[in-house]
């Protein structure tokens, strides 16, 4: 008798204890990612980095020119050094000050939004459903690309035009293979998707033959061509299908620290402006004379206090990374890629454009 | 209990006692310890719940349903009902469904043949057949299902390309671009004539075991498969002779990039069921011979000692015990070639998971995806579960 309710308080209390633990451990996962939000813009993202020491950036897990490990393990390219000039501007170093957290395309918005990490740079392309039901938000273009297809040479391919019938590569998740079925439907083209999700199982594929042809950004094309041994067995087609513009994104909550990520790109596209650069940016905070320069360089201005971070934010990132155009030079240069619409806008063509930093 | 004494057949359930409302009644206290403690997990999901969307909601993360209805402009490379990327997301999520439950019911009907197969073979008096089988068994076991599928699609994408495939008859086309079959154009005769079959195989079904009875009552065995060809070939034919036998061949051919016309196996789900299918086969294979191990020898011996054949000893007397110890394990093989189908997404086979995470990856819906993934491993996993059981009950040791 004493037995069977003794069972039963047992059998209540560890159901209870189970229940207690899932309760405890789910506001963590719930609370710890963005404990901003909920307390009405409380909390400060650039006080939370400062405190942890580190900026958490997701970068792509690996495409040549933008994010990759180079031979020593260390990560290079455009969109890490985005990373970088966040931090430095944070830092005033980047020295250990960034972690990089490969993403997928699949899963790079769900790291951003529960906090895994505190800032996306990783060629994604700007849309408005994205902005407005993500819970993120773009900061700024910092490439504008588009969309296009990459065969080899043996098929004999000028035209994407002439891609009826063929089975395209396509990694899920993406802008690219959304815009592929539009396109595809426009131009009334039959097409057989591949739709594999790793980058390189990806390409894998397509290499194999088991693609006619691969396809996203042009940019991407641009990478994954230099990435091969002989990059001119494969041709990047003229054809551009879509607008893809690119750039980091932060938590919707903290507009200080989207200003912050927003402002430090600005800062390189002024710095090309006004002809800072790695060289002799540390020179022109002293001796140049121009106002905006010497706001820029902060010298002036008060500007960096106002984004909530050292006034020489910008003279430390230029020192380190150089400018706009620099930045591009040594990442993007290498895999082919032209500057484009990605010149500056006094240049005929150009779309990079700075506000004015007063 | 108490003095008074009890019959010990009658003894499968302790008397009852009226209920008396007092903490002294032990069931009583039971009564409320469980509704309290469900109130607490019910407070607890409630709590769960209510903090996931006030948090989603402050966060201006889009929650809700409403996506299913909105198109899902998603390229989808198989399906096996009519789909169009101007489709619903529910409509890409229905055939990622379809997708998932064509493997898995592909894969478990092939993996227990093989496995069946394999096991039976692994108690081979010969020595070379049963330790090849034992290598296989090992091996396939010992490695990691993931790494096996990349393998195979590997092979597959190692064939050569369509202009240069292999055809070994006419109409037939091995290539990286998957398995080419001829065909013929599909037309509503067609289906009326598959529903005849399907109908044959019910009344024979019904047919054995009128037979069956009648066997049991008079000791004469009846034929069956007379009327089975009857019901399930004779008619059909007939009905589709008649609706004016339609049949216009469709021969799969090289046609600018790729083949068009006929039936085609992807690279991608003939490598996901060839996985899928050699992994749980060895699995299967060393549940089938402890099934058959735990037949006592006893069992073949005094069946053989009626002059029954080896073939019917195995048949009539040892597998319907073995099946006992067989049938429960089986079905957590069963549950696992339908969960693992979800390595798909590494492979590029279009099942639930990669359409239901392309989905949540579009939409921004991580909840409702995640949900969605739940609800249907959650479903064909009970139906499953269900059937076996109801199988393993119906063969289980009637006990007089
Ligand atoms: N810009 C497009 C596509 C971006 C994208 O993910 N591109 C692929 C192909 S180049 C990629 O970078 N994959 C790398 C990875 O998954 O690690 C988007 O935002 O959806």
């Amino acid at each position: 008798m004493e037995n069977f309710s003794l069972r039963h308080i047992a059998r209540g209390a560890l159901g209870a204890i189970g229940a207690a633990i899932f309760a405890l451990a789910a506001p963590a996962v719930a609370q710890t990612p963005a404990p901003a939000a909920s307390s009405g813009g409380g909390i400060n993202m650039i006080d939370t980095i400062r405190a942890r020491g580190q900026l958490l950036c997701g970068v792509n897990t690996g495409l040549a020119g933008f994010a990759q490990p180079n031979s020593q393990g260390v990560w290079v390219g455009f969109d890490v050094d985005y990373c970088r000039a966040v931090a430095i501007a944070i830092f005033g170093t980047d020295q250990n000050r960034v972690r990089y957290v490969p993403t997928t395309a699949q899963v790079r918005f769900t790291a951003l939004q529960s906090g895994e990490v505190d800032l996306l740079s990783r060629n994604t392309t700007w849309t408005l459903s994205r902005d407005t039901s993500l819970g993120l938000d773009f900061t700024a273009i910092n490439f504008y690309d588009g969309q296009g297809f990459l065969v080899k040479r043996s098929l004999n391919v000028t035209s994407a035009r002439q891609l009826d019938g063929a089975t395209i590569c396509v990694q899920p998740g993406t802008t690219t293979e959304q815009n592929l079925a539009d396109w595809a439907r426009g131009a009334r083209i039959n097409i057989r998707p591949v739709v594999i999700e790793r980058l390189e199982d990806n390409v894998a594929a397509y290499l194999a033959g088991r693609c006619d042809a691969y396809t996203t950004d042009v940019s991407g094309l641009a990478a994954i061509r230099s990435a091969q041994q002989v990059p001119n067995d494969h041709v990047i087609l003229p054809d551009v299908i879509s607008k893809e513009p690119l750039g980091a994104l932060v938590r919707h909550g903290d507009q200080r620290f989207a200003d912050l990520v927003r402002w430090v790109h600005f800062g390189l596209i002024a710095a090309e402006e006004f002809g800072v650069t790695a060289a002799n940016a540390a020179q022109l905070a002293t001796t140049d004379n121009r106002p905006e320069v010497q706001r820029i360089l902060g010298r002036t201005g008060g500007l960096g206090q106002m984004m909530g971070v050292d006034n020489a934010w910008m003279l430390n990132v230029i020192r380190t990374l150089g400018n706009y155009g620099e930045i591009f030079t040594r990442n993007l240069t290498p895999i082919g890629l032209q500057r484009g619409p990605n010149a500056l806008w006094t240049t005929p063509g150009g779309q990079q454009y700075a506000p004015p930093f007063r | 209990m108490s003095d008074t004494a009890i019959d010990p057949r009658y003894a499968t359930r302790p008397p009852k006692r009226p209920l008396r409302l007092s903490w002294s009644d032990e069931r009583v206290r039971g009564i409320v310890y469980q509704i309290i403690v469900v109130g607490i997990v019910g407070a607890i999901v409630y709590w769960l719940y209510s903090n996931t969307v006030h948090n989603l909601d402050v966060r201006r993360i889009a929650t809700g349903w409403g996506f299913l209805n909105r198109e899902a402009g998603l390229p989808i490379a198989e399906y096996l009902i009519p789909y169009d990327p101007t489709d619903t997301y529910f409509r890409a999520l229905t055939v990622g469904v379809l997708n998932t439950l064509k493997v898995a019911v592909v894969g478990i009907i092939l993996a227990t043949l093989l496995g069946t197969l394999l096991g039976v073979l692994k108690l081979s008096k010969n020595w070379l057949v049963s330790k090849v089988v034992t290598v296989y068994i090992e091996i396939v076991r010992d490695l990691p299902l993931l790494l096996q599928l990349l393998f195979w699609y590997a092979l597959l994408q190692g064939l050569p390309g369509p202009r240069q495939a292999i055809n070994p008859a006419t109409g037939v086309f091995l290539s990286n671009r998957g398995l080419k079959l001829p065909f013929f154009e599909w037309v509503d005769v067609h289906s009326w004539a598959l529903l005849l079959v399907v109908i044959g195989a019910i009344g024979t079904y019904f047919f054995h075991k009128a037979a069956r009875a009648k066997q049991m009552a008079d000791g004469q065995p009846r034929a069956v498969w007379p009327s089975a060809v009857i019901m399930m070939l004779v008619v059909p034919l007939g009905a589709w002779y008649f609706m004016g036998a339609p049949f216009t061949p469709d021969i799969p051919a090289l046609r600018g990039f790729n083949f068009s016309g006929g039936l085609t196996v992807s690279p991608e789900f003939f490598a996901l069921l060839l996985g899928l299918t050699l992994y749980t086969a060895g699995f299967i294979a060393e549940i089938v011979r402890a099934g058959i191990l735990s037949v006592n020898q006893g069992q073949w011996e005094a069946a053989e000692a009626l002059g029954l054949p080896r073939g019917r000893v195995m048949n009539l007397v040892v597998l319907p015990q073995a099946l006992r110890v067989i049938i429960p394990p089986m079905t957590s093989q069963f549950l696992n070639i339908t969960k693992n189908s979800s390595l798909a997404v590494a492979i590029g086979y279009q099942d639930i998971v990669s359409i239901a995470n392309t989905t949540l990856n579009q939409t921004g819906q991580a909840i409702e995806g995640i949900a969605v993934i739940m609800l249907v491993y959650l479903t064909i996993s009970l139906s499953i579960s269900l059937f076996m059981n109801w199988y393993n009950s119906k063969i289980a040791l009637v006990e007089r």
